[in-house]
């Protein structure tokens, strides 16, 4: 019980700040990035907009490639990748490039689902108005595609906490390598209590705020 | 010059390897300043056509013009400068959900590019003009049906366009609103002087604000004009459904079953003359008695279609007479079947010809029409 407290005081401040790093790091770079593959898997699949199946075809291909990897390959194969930019894979930035490049398909997709949601009639309506394609996609298919939008950032979240927790078995650090190293080969068996509480609880405040945002959100 | 001008136009959409010609070779000619409807059953072309006029759908082959100018091929900032000359009305309102009244008109102003500062006017006039001055913060689906539809027309007004279309606008409210709806876009017409456009498959709205019809049926348009002359004598076999159903003149089968002997005949009048003299006329002048069985007189404007349903009888000789005399006095005169329903032969009046024999044919006896009007005579 001692050892466990110890641990978790020694180690635990650390792991969850590497975790924080990790995720929120990859979830803004595959929010941002993602969006973009989104909006032109969006706009070239829409005759209202600049449909070209090629393009379309092509970028539908690569992200399919890359989210058909499970993560854990993926990752494998990333590390002469990361290697090669850091010279350390095993760090947490390391892990955030990964994590990084298995966001940005995921969410692609995501937001891609999201603006197809936006009624085609709203888009009639709104080109009908004379807008640009970035008036109408800013300030119509964002606004009403914004909850979903809000739903996805959320499950991107929780998605790359559960990866953040991989990463940590190869040693680029974080909450998932503190529950292996010491946890799991050390037979803590409180430590790796503590950790699956802690996660529970993120994983829940996380989905509460989304929630609550994608809520206030909705008209 | 007209507003606009339709030059044989075609869509085509490809589905797969099928081909379909959702518009075949239509041509069309709208008066500045009128209000120009397309009539005709759905899946007949009317939604894919109003669609070409703003070139949210280009058309396969052809030519749109406006105001002479062809604009079919016109792209990009050009395309976009010409979308703020024209309003667009759906019948799914298709108002951003999760923007405000004031965000959804603001929406269309931004793009016409008005300044900042003068926005708030602006958004004002325009909920003022469709009498919605207080939802400027309200959020669409707080709204009904019919405060959508005039938010709509606000946001397509925003930019002082010359053309209105409309694409069902009223088909998704209730009657009463419909008429609210109906009489915003009259008043928008004759106060802004703007060309209106309106596609729908009620005749309802078509008697009471068009101007000018089209029929469409599967692509093409078979037969446009005057809405009075339309309604009045249709040439189509389609129009004449659609106007027969939309009169409603035909008799229950069992009425028809029960008459006493003598003429069954369908009367139409144009005009505003009212048909009591003429009918009691006949009947002192050759001692023929006429039963009205159906009545039904539909006012456009001032002037009105009269329709009614009359059965003549009396001696062979004065009855030949009475019909002569008829025919002389009416704008149509034709006699219904009374076995087999449906059938019914032309005794051709003037007018509408011989092809306009299976006036009140079709689809047989409409229920609900009532058991006729009996004004007996004798």
């Amino acid at each position: 019980m001692d050892d466990t407290l110890e641990i978790l005081q020694n180690y635990l401040p650390q792991s969850l700040l590497d975790t924080f790093s990790m995720v929120a790091i990859s979830t803004v770079i595959g929010v941002v990035l993602g969006t973009l593959v989104a909006l032109v898997l969006y706009l070239t699949s829409n005759p209202l907009f600049f449909k070209n199946r090629v393009v379309n075809t092509v970028v539908g291909f690569i992200v399919n490639a890359v989210r058909s990897l499970p993560f854990l390959i993926l990752m494998v194969v990333l590390i002469p990748f990361v290697q090669l930019i850091l010279g350390d894979p095993y760090t947490p930035t390391g892990g955030a490039i990964s994590l990084s490049i298995a966001a940005i398909p995921f969410f692609a997709r995501v937001a891609e689902s999201a603006f197809s949601e936006v009624d085609s009639g709203l888009l009639e309506a709104a080109i009908s108005t004379g807008a640009t394609t970035r008036q109408v996609i800013v300030g119509a298919v964002f606004p009403q595609a914004l909850p979903s939008f809000i739903r996805g950032v959320v499950l991107t979240i929780i998605s790359l906490l559960g990866y953040s927790a991989m990463v940590g078995t190869i040693g680029a650090g974080g909450i998932g390598d503190l529950a292996i190293q010491y946890g799991y080969n050390r037979y803590q068996t409180g430590v790796l209590v503590a950790i699956v509480v802690i996660l529970i609880v993120l994983v829940q405040i996380v989905q509460w705020l989304g929630d609550a945002l994608a809520k206030h959100f909705t008209h | 010059m007209s507003a606009i001008e339709l030059r044989d136009v075609s869509v085509e959409f490809h589905e797969g390897k099928r081909t379909v010609q959702a518009v075949k070779g239509v041509s069309l000619q709208v008066q500045k300043g009128e209000i120009f409807g397309i009539v005709g059953f759905s899946g007949a072309g009317k939604s894919t056509l109003v669609r070409t006029l703003n070139l949210l759908q280009r058309p396969t082959s052809g030519k749109v013009l406006l105001d002479g100018e062809d604009i079919t091929a016109v792209q990009g900032s050009r395309l976009r400068s010409l979308r703020k000359r024209i309003g667009f009305i759906f019948q799914g309102f298709n108002l951003i959900t999760n923007r405000t009244v004031g965000q959804n008109i603001n929406f269309a102003l931004k793009a016409a590019g008005w300044p900042k500062k003068d926005r708030a006017r602006r958004i004002k006039e325009l909920l003022d003009i469709v009498d919605l001055g207080e939802k400027v913060d309200s959020y669409p689906a707080s709204l009904s049906g019919g405060q959508q539809q005039r938010i709509s027309i606000a946001r397509a007004l925003a930019n002082e366009p010359e053309i209105l279309l409309c694409d069902e606008a009223t088909s998704a409210l209730d009657l009463e609103t419909t008429q609210e709806i109906l009489s915003v876009i009259k008043r928008i017409n004759r106060n802004l002087g703007i060309t209106v456009v309106f596609i729908t498959h009620e005749l309802d709205v078509a008697k009471a604000i068009f101007d000018h019809v089209a029929v469409m049926e599967r692509g093409t348009v078979i037969e446009q004009g005057a809405t009075y002359d339309i309604f009045a004598s249709p040439q189509h076999d389609t129009t004449r459904s659609l106007v027969e159903r939309y009169l409603g003149i035909e008799l229950p089968a069992e009425t028809v079953a029960a008459l006493p002997p003598g003429r069954l005949l369908e009367i139409r009048y144009k005009g505003s003359e009212t048909y009591e003299p003429l009918i009691s006329q006949i009947s002192t002048r050759y001692g023929t008695p006429v039963n009205v069985l159906h009545a039904k007189i539909e006012y456009f404007g001032s002037r009105a279609i009269g329709i009614l349903i009359i059965l003549l009888s009396g001696a062979p000789d004065s009855v030949e007479q009475a019909l002569r005399d008829l025919r002389d006095h009416v704008f149509s005169l034709t006699e219904l079947e009374r076995g087999s329903k449906g059938e019914t032969e032309a005794l051709a009046a003037d007018g509408d010809g011989g092809d306009g024999a299976d006036a009140s044919g079709g689809d047989g006896y409409i229920a609900g029409t009532g058991d006729g009007i009996a004004l007996k005579e004798d």
